[in-house]
């Protein structure tokens, strides 16, 4: 058997708490772009009806204030928060920068806490 | 005398040719950060809270453009982002390929629906 067809290794370990924060930020990278993904049609069609006329945006405007709509909208901003600022942090690492292990560790956690600002702020705005 | 084609063509859904995508997942990327902080700061600035200043927001030529750049920056983004998912989680090529032509077709229905919806073709 040649090195092609070893089997890969498989390591499975979904306690997330078990990881160091840059496999944390790269899978919650993945889980929200994906989601942003499968939410770009909903986002589309609320600026569609937004932009249709006055009635419609009034209707949008009174949708947009229910509590549900709005849990969600901080679900959505999360999303767009984590994805934005862990991929700049990417953007940071492709130039080399931050490549040391603890810098690493420590750049993957300042992304947690710079998103957990931006939602709280957004939080804070819409209610 | 058989040949065998396969053997000769290259594969249409493994995961070469990656630096191409790479590269332009990067460049979408800083084009959507860069539209995201105008597009925040403009909203700061403006503060529309009436239908007429949303749409005011929308009827210049440089926001429909650079909004319309967004979209289809985006689109690209997310094509490279779901062919990257698909590589990793599967692994039969006819479901994968099915998933990726899937993806072509709906992202580029999106880039087209924001095109409409920013030039007013909307019913």
């Amino acid at each position: 058997m040649n090195a092609a067809h070893k089997p890969r290794p498989k390591y499975y370990e979904f306690n997330l708490a078990h990881h160091w924060p840059p496999a944390v930020v790269s899978i919650f990278h993945r889980i929200s772009g994906a989601l942003l993904f499968l939410l770009l049609p909903v986002l589309l069609w609320v600026l569609q009806r937004s932009l249709a006329s006055e009635a419609e945006f009034g209707r949008v405007h009174a949708w947009i204030g229910h509590p549900l709509v709005k849990l969600a909208a901080i679900a959505v901003a999360w999303a767009c928060a984590h994805h934005f600022v862990a991929g700049v942090r990417y953007l940071i690492l492709d130039t080399h920068i931050g490549m040391g292990r603890e810098s690493a560790r420590r750049s993957a956690i300042a992304v947690f806490v710079i998103e957990a600002i931006l939602v709280l702020a957004f939080a804070a705005w819409i209610w | 005398m058989t040949i065998v084609a396969r053997h000769y063509t290259k594969d249409p859904v493994g995961s070469h040719s990656g630096l191409g995508n790479w590269l332009m997942q990067r460049a979408t990327a800083v084009v959507m950060a860069l539209y995201t902080l105008g597009a925040l700061a403009c909203l700061a600035m403006q503060r529309p809270d009436s239908y007429a200043a949303w749409k005011a927001l929308f009827a210049g030529g440089f926001a429909r453009i650079s909004t319309f750049i967004f979209f289809a920056a985006l689109a690209w983004h997310a094509w490279i982002g779901m062919r990257d998912i698909f590589i990793d989680y599967v692994q039969v090529y006819g479901v994968r390929l099915m998933l990726q032509a899937a993806v072509t077709v709906v992202l580029a229905g999106y880039v087209v629906w924001a095109a409409a919806v920013l030039w007013g073709l909307q019913p």
